[in-house]
């Protein structure tokens, strides 16, 4: 039997740093272990603790189920954790994620625009309020 | 809520200018008391770094919406930080129609 496979985590953005490293160890003790934070665990950890979101919301925003959030959100926790009393370095990569960058196109006045308040899920026009929209294919760059 | 247009010039007449950062003016409503002023553009004269010029300007004029005909490559991430959302339009477009479009 094999298991479901992971639904696609959303993230707003890559973290600033790629990690992080402990400073202050003994003369010659080189870094024994190194835990591996993955992007969606930044997130969720950023979303909760950072932005104050509550879990629920936080699901929302990275468009997976609650109790997927809070699985995610833990095994964060325990990774920092882990790292902060074992003195590891850490490392903040990999994960199954998509980023938030998307372009919508109104098909009513052909305005082009993007949604920066990913917790909205109903995307209106801004400009003319239609529903009639669709998800620009084009990604990054000067856009026209 | 306040919005923010990248326009050709000083009248509520003129076009939507196709470029955001060296834009010679920007257009500031406010939804809420229909006020509308110009402002001329900082980055018009920037030598270099108009985008993140005008961006920080038009952050400062506390807009929650920005419309031009087009955005340069480094703008997206600006504005996403600052939870500004950018609306791209035909440059045809008047600065009026956006404000009616609006109101409806």
């Amino acid at each position: 039997m094999i298991g479901r496979p992971i639904k696609t985590r959303k993230v707003a953005g890559t973290p600033k740093v790629a990690g992080f490293n402990p400073y202050g160890q003994s003369q010659g003790e080189v870094f024994k272990e190194t835990i591996f934070l993955l992007y969606e665990e930044y997130e969720a950890l950023r979303l909760c603790d950072y932005e104050d979101y509550n879990q629920t919301k936080a699901a929302e925003a990275m468009k997976v189920s609650r109790p997927t959030f809070t699985r995610i959100y833990m095994r964060a926790r325990h990774k920092i954790a882990k790292a902060f009393v074992e003195g590891h370095s850490i490392h903040i990569e990999g994960g199954k994620v998509s980023y938030d960058n998307a372009w919508y196109k109104c098909n009513e006045c052909s305005s082009i625009f993007n949604n920066p308040d990913s917790l909205n899920e109903s995307i209106r026009c801004p400009l003319c309020n239609s529903l009639n929209i669709d998800q620009c294919r084009n990604e990054g760059g000067t856009i026209k | 809520m306040k919005i923010a247009i990248s326009s050709q010039s000083n009248s509520i007449e003129s076009n939507v200018d196709p470029r955001f950062g060296r834009c010679p003016f920007f257009a500031i409503y406010d939804t809420e008391s229909s006020n509308l002023e110009f402002l001329v553009n900082p980055g018009k004269a920037a030598e270099g770094g108009a985008g993140p010029v005008a961006t920080s300007f038009v952050a400062n004029q506390k807009a929650e919406k920005v419309f031009s005909g087009a955005f340069g490559a480094k703008i997206k991430s600006l504005f996403d930080e600052l939870k500004i959302q950018m609306i791209v339009v035909p440059t045809e477009t008047t600065i009026k129609d956006i404000i009616e479009k609006l109101k409806k």
